[in-house]
């Protein structure tokens, strides 16, 4: 069958969404990036557990765990920002509850990464 | 099902849609996948509880306390060992579906074995997970 898209579609292969793979390579890579991340996360919480203020303040005020607290959260906060958003789209049709569920989704990330960042500042100061 | 308006315009004839989900017998691979969006789902929500943790301990010892006193408490724990399982299990099943997207383990016993694989192996985790947290705080 003869194709039927033009030119200018095929050299640009983004298909019927417009954003082609894009979405699709940006959950994955940001999962790999989770893997060892959210490890690390995990061994962190269960050294600390039951441990004291001044034992938690140090070990997240250290400028290892501290940096990669940081990329953890950056990593988690854009694998989960993305990924609602395609539960959004896949369930919400109505046009304004799923733009404003968006738009929510993105706020609620950025509010979240934003209480964090300043957490960790806080912690690696020693404020 | 009820029709949705993305397959049905109104004023339109009704015409039979493809069979849906629910006449389906439930395979593991299939059962995995929604509940790896549902763990998804959960965890979304669940990252409050770190960044909480996090502020609690840039704040003060005060509030700290305050904190792992909600943390420690048997609902607490409950939600925690929950958010422990769900955190692994969506780890477990998101390695999986990398592995798939390469193209391997996609034959139908080996698929439905390595969806077995990630509910043990996340189960089992959880449990290791928090014999060591419990250790290490001397309840154990």
């Amino acid at each position: 069958m003869r194709d039927m898209r033009t030119p200018m579609a095929r050299v640009r292969g983004l298909g019927s969404a417009h954003e082609g793979t894009g979405h699709f390579w940006k959950q994955r890579v940001s999962a790999v990036a989770a893997i060892p991340l959210t490890l690390f996360f995990v061994g962190l919480v269960v050294a600390l557990s039951g441990a004291s203020y001044e034992q938690t303040r140090a070990v997240l005020g250290n400028p290892f765990v501290s940096l990669i607290l940081g990329l953890t959260l950056y990593t988690v906060l854009y694998h989960m920002r993305i990924g609602m958003q395609v539960i959004i789209e896949d369930y919400i049709h109505a046009g304004w509850a799923k733009l404003s569920l968006l738009v929510l989704n993105t706020f609620f990330v950025i509010v979240l990464g934003a209480c964090a960042l300043y957490a960790l500042i806080l912690l690696a100061l020693g404020a | 099902m009820s029709q949705s308006t993305a397959t049905q315009p109104p004023g339109r004839k009704a015409r039979p849609l493809s069979p849906h989900l629910s006449v389906y017998k439930p395979t593991i691979t299939m059962t995995m996948s929604i509940v790896h969006r549902i763990t998804g789902g959960a965890l979304y929500f669940g990252t409050v509880l770190v960044v909480w943790w996090l502020i609690a301990a840039a704040i003060g010892p005060g509030y700290f306390d305050f904190v792992s006193w909600i943390f420690g408490s048997w609902i607490g724990r409950i939600v925690l060992f929950a958010y422990t399982w769900v955190l692994l299990h969506h780890l477990a099943g998101g390695i999986r579906h990398l592995i798939w997207d390469t193209g391997a383990g996609m034959e139908k016993h080996t698929a439905s074995k390595i969806a077995w694989a990630t509910v043990i192996a996340s189960g089992l985790l959880t449990i290791l997970v928090w014999a060591f947290a419990l250790m290490s705080r001397g309840a154990m």
